[in-house]
């Protein structure tokens, strides 16, 4: 026990493995990253705070100087543009950096070095640039407009870009080993509001979940929620009230952002014929929008009802609780559309 | 400095590059001027001493990452002429098949040479990141890139020379201060009259030179390169020169005082390199005629080779934009 405060239990991973494999969301990004760096002496993190015994603002790299030692875990200055640049040269040379962005929020300092340079690279001269970004995103943590965002659909819209975010412990850490074998940069949203209040079962070992597949985190025959992040359990706990009301959601976890899952999405779409997106982020122009443009263009003979997004509002994200409450998506809100929706 | 003077071969060599880099940069200017370029086209006249001198000081094992006006340093680093005119002119055959215009998107690891992006601030982080990677896997081998004056603006250039000295990265500067960023003089662009200064607030060397005499920058930057190579840190080195002809080939520089050009025409740094061989007695006029003749040569072929070359297929436009 007395090892546990300090190293997030995993220095004794096949203990564990053994043992308890019902994880948080958080220790499963940790686990992830350990494990890629035990099997692979390319990879390695660098970030703000996150060597040494502090361990990075979550403590996701906790331990990890300590075993790794301080070439594999590269503490940088307040200068995202200049590391995520330096992090690109890297991964030129062979390397795989996974960079954590402190907060999602911050992501937009090294904006230029993203889709400008990484980006484009392979397109423009055919060397690739392996790196994964790990950026912190999402709210409800009453933490205001600089440390609660979405940008998400900012990547979607960058050509070479791949981007994903899990919504379960599992999928975070098959998502991150597949993003740190992907040989193209890569941005892996990671929902705070899930790092310690979501558990779950999470496979041991080398676990991947390729990048593009979507998931059924519900069956259901009445009307499909598509999501994914911190909103996939918002949509799960939506489902378990509307099938008390007899309403038997889908819930579709998109997982993959960039390529997005087409057919998964056709599928429910045709299935269910009554669509319901939700994501944290704003919803004007979000991937929302594009999951709704695909089914409206290639599904709409099996539409029953008009097509419902339930996004954030158009607003910074508001530091106050009724604010922030009343900015974001929730299980409350996506029960009241989904009835609504299922009535239609 | 006398530790890296330069053997009569050695100064041939150079002389051969530089004059080629000359060659094939009037042979594209006449070209677009005539309308049959593609896109637009930028010159490096006036730059030769800068990307020849400096290119010749790295080893075969090292990384460069040059800009748009380092033409002489991608023919040093085996980027042919072929393969350079095949790219201007939008061809399948160039470094990026097409996909990117001019210079930009000539990189070429098997040649240890990493491209540039028109945000040009953003490719010093970059190269900072090559000479990391050296560090991270304890190689002796050493990273260089080039900004102009402009670039030493913008913040990411701080950043790259704060990490480079935090780092003591293998990791070599290169500022072609030409005195104009686009339209923009010095005077409106710093209060500082020299960017080398500027190391100084990251502890590390900044050196000036006389960007257009060939010699004097090889030195300093194969000085810069073997103290990074011995673990000595990164050095910015800031070579004096001046664009001798507008930002692009669209662009008259009509903003240039003419006198300005005279004075700078007066230290080409092509011709004066030659005329010192000659005055050395290193070098008879038989015997250049004899370079700038090849030279003539090989940037014939390479253009009628690229324009004998196909255009890239509309069927391709979606391919490689991932790495396998």
């Amino acid at each position: 026990m007395s090892t546990v405060p300090a190293n997030f239990g995993f220095t004794e991973a096949e203990q564990i493995a053994e043992t308890d494999r019902n994880l948080t969301y958080i220790a499963a990004i940790s686990e992830a990253l350990r494990e890629e760096m035990q099997r692979d002496p390319n990879v390695f993190v660098m970030g703000e705070d996150i060597a040494g015994p502090f361990g990075g603002a979550f403590k996701v790299t906790k331990g990890f100087s300590e075993e790794f030692g301080d070439r594999r875990v590269l503490n940088m200055p307040m200068a995202e543009l200049g590391f995520v640049g330096a992090a690109s040269g890297m991964a030129l040379m062979g390397l795989r950096p996974v960079i954590e962005m402190q907060f999602a929020d911050f992501i937009s300092t090294p904006f230029d070095s993203i889709v400008q340079y990484a980006a484009t690279n392979y397109y423009r001269w055919g060397a690739a640039i392996p790196w994964v970004i790990r950026a912190p995103s999402d709210g409800g943590l009453r933490s205001g407009p600089f440390h609660s965002q979405n940008p998400e659909a900012w990547f979607v819209h960058t050509p070479g870009l791949k981007v994903v975010a899990p919504g379960t412990p599992a999928d975070a850490k098959g998502l991150l080993i597949a993003a740190i074998r992907d040989n193209n940069p890569v941005i892996y949203f990671e929902s705070k509001p899930l790092y310690r209040s979501q558990k779950g079962y999470v496979p041991p070992g080398d676990y991947v979940v390729p990048i593009g597949q979507a998931a059924l985190a519900r069956m259901g025959a009445d009307l499909s929620i598509i999501t994914y992040g911190a909103q996939v359990r918002e949509s799960l706990t939506a489902a378990d009230r509307l099938a008390a009301d007899g309403i038997n959601a889908e819930v579709l976890d998109l997982r993959t952002l960039k390529p997005l899952d087409t057919e998964a999405i056709l599928a429910t779409a045709r299935k269910t014929g009554k669509v319901l997106v939700v994501h944290s982020a704003n919803q004007l122009v979000g991937v929302g929008a594009e999951v709704a443009a695909i089914i409206a263009e290639q599904a709409f003979e099996w539409l029953d009802a008009p097509i419902h997004r339930l996004g954030g509002l158009d607003v910074p994200v508001p530091f106050s609780p009724p604010l922030e409450d009343a900015y974001r998506p929730s299980a409350q809100k996506i029960y009241q559309i989904a009835r609504e929706l299922a009535a239609f | 400095m006398s530790d890296y003077s330069l053997t009569r071969d050695q100064k041939l060599e150079i002389y051969y590059w530089m004059r080629l880099t000359r060659t094939l940069d009037d042979r594209a200017v006449a070209h677009w001027k005539q309308g049959r370029g593609v896109g637009g086209m930028f010159s490096q006249r006036g730059h030769e001493a800068i990307s020849i001198g400096t290119g010749y000081a790295l080893a075969t094992e090292d990384v460069v990452a040059p800009m748009h006006r380092d033409l002489g340093c991608y023919l040093l680093r085996g980027l042919t002429p072929r393969r350079i005119f095949s790219n201007l002119l939008g061809r399948s055959t160039g470094p990026s098949q097409g996909r990117d215009a001019n210079m930009h998107g000539s990189g070429d690891l098997s040649l240890n040479l990493v491209g540039f992006i028109s945000h040009l601030p953003q490719s010093v982080p970059v190269a900072l990141g090559v000479a990391m990677s050296f560090l991270y896997r304890n190689e002796r081998r050493v990273a260089m890139t080039y900004i102009g004056d402009g670039s030493t603006s913008a913040g990411v250039f701080h950043e790259t020379m704060n990490m480079a000295s935090l780092f003591n990265a293998p990791f070599v500067l290169i500022v072609e201060n030409n005195q104009y960023a686009y339209s923009t003089p010095l005077s409106q662009q710093m209060k500082v009259p020299d960017i080398a200064t500027r190391a100084a607030g990251y502890g590390i060397p900044g050196i000036i030179v006389e960007g257009n005499d060939v010699e004097a920058v090889y030195a300093v930057t194969k000085a810069a390169i073997e103290r990074a190579r011995d673990g000595g840190g990164p050095t910015l080195i800031e070579a004096k020169t001046m664009r001798m002809m507008g930002h692009a080939i669209h662009d008259g520089a009509e903003y240039v005082p003419r006198e300005l050009l005279a004075e700078w025409e007066a230290k080409n740094p092509v011709t004066n390199f030659e005329a010192r061989l000659i005055a050395q007695g290193m070098v008879d006029q038989v015997e250049i005629d004899e370079i700038k003749h090849r030279c003539e040569i090989e940037v014939t072929d390479a253009l009628e080779y690229a324009e004998a070359c196909p255009m890239p297929d509309a069927a391709t436009v979606e391919d490689g934009v991932y790495a396998p």
